[in-house]
């Protein structure tokens, strides 16, 4: 028995690339990573390749010709003049409109749902277990879809609203609710209502200010000042004190029955409610999974703790519970935020004009440049994504455990 | 194992790419042939130029050109595969290859010829656009239309028409974006439009599909030319050809008096008129030049009939989209159907 004690010759063998382990793992990697790359640019070659054999090339010169078609709704004046650059412009405005709107009504109807679905009433539970489930299992576009039957089914035909008899009425003479959408009244901003506009956000800040002072004042002294009925006269009175010193400048613009439907006032289409609302259904019963979830997630000792404070059951939840919850809800609600975002695409299926509408439908119908409109349209949405995904891990970061 | 796996799957992904691209090269009449049918993209639906009978048979004037070509090249109308696509996806489907013709209500426009690199074949009806609104409305006039929500089918050419018909009369109006005729007809009914605007033979046709179709009326305006006609992809000059002059053979037939009754005797010998003959295959070796059966113009015509059989049959006075021929008449009637000479 020899005993082979010294250490093996340092230097490096080739063979050492599959036997050794060390280097084993490296040189399978270099290979997938090459066969990886060599894929990737077959299939940019193939795509060059069949858009040349088309006669086919890639410019983006598309954006800067006249658009010649007209959006509905927008949120920027555009005309059947304007470019396709600013048609794709309003489109992602409509995006952005939507999202924006549907992540604050999913968020509220989640966080809602998700602690209504713990709750010890039996029946408010089960409601809301039957709510998350039922939308969490359908596809989002069937929701959509039949929301936008039921807009067109239940609401009344504009023509209804004509004539000397008509046998639809406006609900308080100021909303119409019309297949076409809904119509409102629509403020009219006269001289000075910037004044009132600024006397608004001011008594905004005063409300914060009021509110940190508030706490300070609590944790100094022990002393509660009054807060709903302060914060309630501080969001009104001086806003309606400036409304009323500047003169009413602002006044409000009815819709009226025009020749066709109405004119004037403010419409919100049938697709944007459509669209709104299935998304904010949807997105909201997987938010309510997660919130549910989080305060799953927080150990049953705190809410005892609390109770043994003296706390009510809603400040338990509000002051102890929750804003420890808040660290393991909000990620996955950050990527629920994106997925709300990119599920709005399916606006397409019932004509409501956003990004897919704009440029990746009629812009790419009417170029014919598949290819650009799309590489760009998918742009688009990653943008918009990290954005979403910085401004959310900003917030996380702000509620997240201060680690000393 | 691992590594060996994903070679394997990298170089069967190589080679459908490389089959896809070879295939794509091929001759299409080459492919018809041999697959034996012809894959023909036509509209989703619109009663008189492309709709399912009680047997879910296609069946239209749109589906005609389809059949006769596919008797022309493989001599049995039967064999076609239809492949419904809507207005947005059709160049798209053509030009990847997916289908070998579209024969749907398509408009001939310079930048479709010349930018989306598509070819026609001509034109098998002409076309304009117009509005149609509810009779209860009152209006007469394109021009009283200021400020109406107006139904319009996505990605068409008369989305644009509209907006300049709308802008140089200095009205305003309010887009309601659509993606199929079907979908466009359902939200008309709703109220969602107080107005429907596509072709003229198009809202013909939709309004014969009304379960009262008095109630509503077209509007005098015509506002475009709309010459719609059979394509093919750019670059195959031959499969070209041979839709060309199928539908040339159809306008010939009706011109020439060829007719459904009595194209058996006139293709059984050869007959006095020199023209007829070629046409039928009598004479001459038209049909060895285009690449298919000599008597491929008579096969075209046994199908249907010639072009104003086909046209009474489908969208005629008779039915009940009830189109009179107009400008679709023999250049010889005062229309604009004029098929060069096949010789």
């Amino acid at each position: 028995m020899a005993m082979v004690d010294q250490a093996p010759p340092p230097g490096f063998k080739l063979s050492m690339l599959i036997n050794d382990s060390r280097y084993r793992g490296y040189t399978f990697q270099t290979i997938a990573f090459i066969a990886l790359m060599c894929l990737a640019a077959m299939m940019v070659m193939n795509a060059a390749a069949n858009l040349e054999r088309l006669g086919k090339d890639i410019s983006f010169d598309f954006l800067w010709q006249g658009a010649s078609y007209d959006i509905y709704p927008k949120l920027i004046p555009f005309e059947s003049t304007d470019t396709h650059f600013r048609a794709a412009m309003v489109g992602v405005l409509n995006t952005l409109l939507v999202a924006f709107f549907g992540c604050i009504t999913a968020t509220i109807i989640g966080v809602i749902a998700g602690v209504l679905r713990l709750s010890n009433n039996w029946l408010v539970a089960k409601v809301m277990s039957v709510y998350v489930e039922i939308f969490r299992n359908v596809p989002v576009l069937l929701w959509i879809l039949l929301i936008m039957q039921i807009v067109a089914i239940s609401f009344s035909n504009p023509f209804d609203f004509r004539g000397e008899e008509p046998t639809a009425s406006m609900v308080w003479g100021a909303f119409a609710f019309t297949t076409l959408g809904i119509y409102m009244p629509a403020p009219v901003w006269g001289y000075g209502s910037g004044v009132v506009v600024i006397t608004f956000f001011l008594s905004l800040g005063l409300m914060w200010g009021y509110s940190r002072y508030r706490k300070r004042r609590l944790f100094e002294t022990g002393e509660m000042l009054p807060g709903w009925p302060v914060m309630v006269a501080l969001f009104f009175l001086p806003s309606l004190l400036a409304f009323f010193i500047m003169g009413r400048p602002i006044g409000l613009d009815y819709p009226e029955m025009g020749a066709f439907t109405f004119s004037g006032g403010a419409l919100i289409g049938g697709p944007l409610i459509a669209l709104w609302l299935a998304l904010s259904l949807y997105t909201g019963a997987f938010i309510a999974e997660n919130v549910r979830a989080g305060i799953l997630a927080i150990s049953k000792g705190q809410t005892e703790a609390a109770a043994a404070l003296g706390l009510r059951p809603n400040r338990t939840m509000s002051l102890v519970v929750l804003p420890q919850a808040l660290r393991v809800i909000i990620p996955p609600v950050i990527s629920q935020f994106l997925n709300l975002t990119k599920n709005s695409s399916l606006a397409a299926f019932i004509g409501y004009q956003e990004i897919t509408g704009t440029l990746m439908g009629i812009t790419l119908n009417q170029t014919g440049r598949s290819f650009e409109a799309v590489l760009l349209g998918m742009l688009i949405y990653l943008m918009i994504s990290l954005l979403i995904s910085l401004l959310g891990n900003l917030y996380n970061s702000s509620v997240k455990l201060k680690e000393r | 194992m691992k590594t060996n796996v994903f070679l394997g799957s990298l170089a069967v992904a190589g080679m459908t790419a490389g089959m896809a691209f070879a295939d794509a090269h091929g001759s299409t009449l080459d492919v018809v042939k041999e697959r034996g049918a012809l894959k023909c993209g036509i509209s989703t639906g619109l009663v008189g130029f492309a709709s399912q009978d009680a047997n879910d048979e296609w069946e239209g004037f749109d589906v005609a050109i389809c059949r006769a070509v596919a008797a022309a090249v493989l001599g049995d109308p039967t064999a076609v595969e239809f492949r419904p696509v809507t207005n947005k996806e059709r160049f798209e489907v053509l030009n990847s290859g997916d289908i070998d013709m579209l024969s749907r209500n398509t408009t001939w426009t310079f930048s479709r010829d010349v930018d989306l690199k598509l070819e026609f074949a001509g034109v098998n009806y002409y076309d304009g656009q117009g509005f149609m609104v509810p009779k209860e409305l009152g209006v007469s006039s394109a021009k009283d239309l200021d400020g109406a929500p107006v139904c319009i089918q996505s990605g068409t050419t008369t989305e644009l028409n509209l907006a300049d018909f709308f802008r140089t009369n200095n009205i305003s109006y309010q887009p309601v974006s659509i993606t199929t005729a079907s979908e466009a007809q359902q939200a008309y009914l709703a109220g969602r439009c107080a107005v429907y605007t596509t072709d003229a033979s198009g809202l013909a046709a939709t309004r014969a599909s009304f379960e009262n179709p008095d109630d509503h009326v077209i509007l005098p305006e015509i506002i475009s030319k709309e010459p719609l006609g059979p394509l093919v992809r750019h670059g195959d000059n031959n499969w070209g050809d041979v839709v060309r002059w199928t539908l040339n053979a159809l306008v010939a037939a009706e011109e020439l008096g060829v007719t459904s009754a009595n194209v058996g005797e006139l293709s059984a010998a050869a007959t006095d008129n020199p023209e007829i003959n070629r046409l039928l295959g009598t004479e001459g070796n038209l049909g060895e030049q285009l690449g298919v059966a000599a008597d491929f113009g008579a096969q075209i015509i046994a199908v249907d009939g010639n072009y104003g059989e086909i046209f009474e049959k489908y969208i005629g006075e008779n039915t009940p989209i009830g189109l009179a021929r107009g400008l679709n008449a023999q250049w010889t009637d005062g229309g604009l159907l004029y098929a060069p000479p096949f010789r």
